[in-house]
């Protein structure tokens, strides 16, 4: 057995040593500093620490901790895709705070603990290490959700998300303790050994695969265990909404390829079957419920719902492109959906919520930048070309043709296809309609700058999307 | 002058995206400038479109030519590969026509929203030649699906009443066919390494690895399995029969045509509706030959049901542009008949009538709109005895009826021949069933003419109605004189169909030939 802690290891956890530590300098320097947004320019400053150490571990892999935690292509993938979209949604809190005079530095300080809380969840090759990992981002994102005190939504959204989200760790809490019951273990590999061992239809295994599937259905928001979604996502500040919808989704999805595919690899058969099942509902449920919502962020959340539903052919698929897709999927997800929220974000105003389809209305009139910019996420969102989107969704319907899930495949284009109906529909209202009094934006430097990276992102993987493709590609094939 | 000549495709395709960027510049308030920018752009377009007909080389016209290859998205194994062989010329050649005509005439009927309305014209351009030139399955797609957009604001913001019902349609029917597409050319691109490893002829051309070549497609087409065959066709024939639009997925037509600015039925009508039937000769024809001949029996039924239903229909209809609108259902059903004749007569007539239906129906709704510009309405009880006020007017709309018609002398009469030759030579049934289409076909447009055009001028409002204008007349005249030339003299377009056409047909039955030395003889005297 490997010695559990070598004073190398602490370079391992690099990255995250600089988010926790510039979380409590932002914890310090709140009590002193009376500009609040200079605190967000601080936490920025934190994400680009971090982000250099992280460029410091490229390419090089290796475990630490005792194969508690793995440095490798793919925890460095998805910790860039995490330090993204910690950033950008920074930039879109700055102003946002101020108009909803809720801007003090816990805030900051708390989407730091959250990134590193994510970042151990896509490190880590251990049940332990998971789940501290996955509370702390948790936690974290309860109080974020509630971060409005005064609004009563907000309010009740951080107790759902708080409730459920404790109610769901319980259940995946205790598939953990039956997987480490069959194996004595609480290490990935050890855990797969011993399913390996075990006979298929096992009732036990089967136990600890249920459980825990439900446990991380709960957390990427899957059908049956959505509901706490569009209310979390509605209730929470927009900022914070679009953090979740990407960052807390991503590092989900990484936690579940971990699981999925190295723990619980050898129950690969029963799972593909559940979560073929889970795909399809999500998907389906998810964009029916969009079509009928006139609140914009209910909207999105739904959306992002059936989102997660197409994400989940990647695993059912399982081979290199539908690993590949997964990474690639979320990473385009994350520029595209900063980018839509942002423009909610921008619609938010002092006496304006900003949020019901019929305030986008004529904004094109108003604001023909933002319009713009708003339709081409929205194509993106609904998987049309030129825009990253569609690669997105190509890779994941050619995983799915590959595989022989052509039956799969036909329900998710379909699905790709009604989720138009939606998308237009905010279309419709920014284009096709009138202005009305109450359309118009607020704009800020931050918000702008998130504006931009997302929508040069969105075109240009769009276009050239091979670099990003070999990234998402490397960071699977290596990682396994 | 070299650079030109090898990279014309790009050129062609990319330049209405080059003009639409230079048009943002442009202040919005100033229309006339934005006006003569876009007529100009897209004049010019159909200028350097021009060399392609010069330079093609109709001794090889089933050879992709002009063809540009450069590695796009090397992960994926798709590239930026353009050609055109003769049946991709006409159609890319009837865009860049068809495109400024368009542009033209909407510089009065456009008032709102200038800009936006050019640049989605010009975008729109792009995406259709893009459509016509792919060469490589995935930059195919990527042209398919970009036209729905500007396609989807042309509908919504500068249509009818309906509008936002027309437009959300029109994309949400587009948009589930191609999808489907995409799921059959994913199948392609999945099994072709399977087949290039038991057949080295075709790796050595094509290569072994994941390809999204065209070529590549149609030269493993004969190996595929039957049962693959199957379900690809049928995922191929979702999305192009709805963009066709072949009969029970044809409702959205209507509707878009409706409610479409007169500029965005005329593409519509014009070149969209060509790309459904394009896609067929191009992928389902070559690409899966037993698929196709099993669905012979299917697509020739809804080719009849499509030619008299839509015939019936566009009979009585009370508003024109919808009367045309049906009408296009029903020529397009002749299209598809000549098609699924799987002969060269029915094949050259398919294109040719394709063609001629981009002129003539691109033409009828140039002059619907005329109307509808002076008198804010379409419906025909409203018109009557117009030839005594516009007899400008009058003739042209005679003469482009007659062309829809199929009277000889006019394009009309040309394809629809070949198209019944073509079905005759395969049954009798066929062809008696076309030849009722035209009979129909005769009756709503000589009924039409006759409800708008003869007669006294009753309505009051129709008394002050102003003749043709210059402007006018000169969107409308290049029509009538290819009309005229395909009627008289189609033989320039048939030698850029003979080979490929010579080509499709040998690859679906490899036996025609064989089995019929007579044709045979007669295709080679031709």
């Amino acid at each position: 057995m490997t010695q559990f802690f070598n004073i190398q290891d602490i370079g391992a956890i690099g990255p995250e040593l600089y988010l926790a530590m510039f979380g409590m300098i932002l914890l310090v320097l709140d009590l002193v500093v009376e500009n609040k947004r200079t605190l967000g320019l601080v936490a920025l400053i934190g994400l680009a620490f971090s982000g250099l150490f992280l460029m410091r571990l490229r390419g090089v892999e290796f475990s630490a901790y005792g194969g508690g935690l793995v440095i490798d292509h793919f925890s460095a993938f998805f910790k860039l895709v995490f330090l993204v979209a910690a950033a950008l949604s920074i930039g879109l809190s700055l102003k946002y705070l101020d108009i909803e005079r809720e801007n003090h530095g816990e805030y900051y300080a708390l989407i730091l603990f959250a990134t590193m809380g994510m970042m151990f969840m896509a490190g880590a090759m251990d049940l332990v290490t998971l789940y501290i990992g996955l509370e702390t981002m948790a936690i974290a994102t309860y109080i974020l959700v509630g971060f409005l005190r005064s609004n009563q939504r907000s309010n009740e959204a951080s107790m759902k998300y708080f409730l459920l989200g404790a109610f769901s760790s319980a259940i995946l809490l205790y598939g953990m303790s039956l997987l480490y019951g069959i194996s004595g273990s609480t290490r990935f590999i050890q855990i797969a050994q011993a399913l390996a061992d075990r006979p298929a239809a096992d009732p036990i295994s089967m136990m600890a695969m249920i459980t825990l599937s439900a446990g991380l259905f709960f957390k990427i928001a899957a059908v049956p265990f959505h509901q706490w979604t569009p209310d979390a996502y509605e209730g929470a500040p927009t900022s914070i909404t679009a953090f979740m919808s990407v960052a807390v989704k991503a590092a989900s999805f990484a936690m579940m390829i971990r699981i999925f595919m190295i723990a619980m690899y050898p129950l690969r058969p029963q799972w593909v079957s559940v979560m073929v099942a889970v795909s399809v509902l999500t998907m389906t449920v998810g964009n029916i419920a969009a079509i009928t919502q006139s609140n914009v962020k209910r909207l999105l959340a739904y959306s992002s719902i059936s989102h997660a539903g197409y994400i989940l052919i990647g695993f059912i698929a399982g081979n290199e492109t539908g690993l590949t897709a997964v990474p690639l999927y979320l990473l385009i997800y994350t520029f595209t959906n900063i980018g839509a929220w942002a423009v909610i974000v921008a619609l938010r105003r002092r006496d304006v919520v900003g949020e019901h389809i019929d305030e986008m209305s004529g904004l094109y009139f108003k604001n023909p930048g933002a319009a713009i910019l708003m339709l081409i996420f929205l194509l993106s969102l609904a998987g049309i070309p030129p825009t990253a989107g569609f690669i997105a969704k190509y890779y994941l319907f050619a995983a799915a043709i590959e595989t022989g899930h052509n039956a799969l495949a036909v329900i998710a284009v379909l699905n790709a296809a009604v989720s138009i109906y939606f998308y237009l529909r905010i279309v419709v209202a920014m284009f096709m309609r009138e202005p009305t009094e109450k359309t118009g934006l607020v704009y800020s430097p931050g918000l702008i700058a998130a504006l931009g990276v997302a929508f040069v992102f969105t075109i240009l993987i769009g276009v050239y999307p091979d670099p990003f493709i070999s990234m998402a590609r490397q960071a699977v094939i290596l990682g396994f | 002058m070299d650079f030109f000549r090898q990279h014309i495709l790009t050129i062609v395709t990319f330049w209405p995206l080059v003009g639409m960027a230079v048009l943002f510049l442009f202040n919005k308030e100033n229309k006339s400038l934005i006006k003569w920018w876009a007529n100009a752009v897209a004049v010019i377009g159909f200028v350097i479109s021009l060399p392609l007909w010069f330079w093609f080389d109709f001794a090889n016209a089933d050879q992709m030519q002009f063809v540009e290859d450069a590695p796009w998205i090397q992960t994926l194994g798709s590239h930026y590969h353009v050609g055109i062989d003769g049946i991709s010329l006409l159609l890319v050649l009837l865009t860049t026509l068809l495109g400024p005509l368009a542009i033209l005439s909407s510089w009065s009927a456009i008032e709102d929203r200038l800009k936006e309305f050019y640049a989605f014209m010009l975008m729109l351009q792009t995406g259709m030649l893009g459509v016509f030139v792919s060469l490589d399955f995935f930059l195919f797609y990527v042209f398919w699906e970009v036209m729905l957009v500007p396609m989807y604001f042309l509908i919504g913001v500068w249509g009818g009443s309906r509008k936002l019902y027309a437009a959300i349609k029109f994309f949400l029917y587009t948009l589930v066919g191609s999808v489907l597409m995409l799921l059959g050319l994913l199948a392609l691109y999945f099994i072709y390494p399977t087949i290039a490893a038991q057949h080295p002829e075709i790796a050595a051309q094509f290569g072994s690895g994941s390809t999204f070549n065209i070529l590549a497609f149609q030269a493993i087409g004969q190996y595929l399995p039957f049962n693959f065959q199957w379900w690809v066709f049928l995922a191929f024939f979702v999305g192009f029969a709805i963009k066709v639009p072949m009969f029970p997925f044809h409702t959205w037509l209507p509707d878009a045509h409706v409610e479409a600015p007169t500029a965005g039925s005329v593409i519509l009508a014009g070149v969209l509706l060509k790309m459904g039937t394009y896609g067929f000769l191009r992928f389902s024809l070559p690409i899966l030959p037993d698929g196709t001949k099993h669905f012979v029996p299917m697509m020739i039924t809804l080719s009849i049901i499509g030619i008299v239903y839509g015939a019936l229909v566009a009979m009585m209809q009370p508003d024109m542009k919808k009367l045309v609108a049906y009408s296009s259902v029903s020529h397009m059903g002749f299209v598809m008949l000549g098609m699924f004749a799987l002969n060269p007569n029915g094949l050259n007539g398919s294109i040719i009538q394709q063609i001629n239906h981009g002129i003539s129906t691109g033409a009828l709704f140039l002059i619907v709109g005329m109307i509808y510009e002076r008198r804010h309405t379409r419906e025909i009880s409203q018109l009557g005895g117009l030839s005594n006020v516009m007899p400008i007017y009058a003739i042209v709309f005679l003469i482009m009826t007659m062309s829809s018609i199929g009277l000889p002398l006019l394009n009309g009469f040309i394809g629809e021949f070949a198209i019944v030759m073509g079905a005759l030579q395969e049954n009798l049934w066929w062809a008696v069933f076309a030849g009722s289409g035209i009979v129909l076909g005769a009756a709503y447009m000589l009924w039409l003419y006759q409800r708008t055009m003869f007669g006294k001028v009753e309505n009051p409002a129709n008394q002050k109605l102003l003749d043709l204008n210059f402007r006018e007349l000169a969107t409308i005249v290049p029509l009538i004189a290819m009309a005229f030339w395909i009627g008289l003299y189609p033989a320039p377009f048939f030698r850029a169909l003979e080979k490929p056409v010579t080509k499709i047909v040998a690859k679906v039955r490899p036996d025609f030939f064989q089995a019929t030395p007579r044709l045979q003889a007669e295709g080679d005297r031709r």
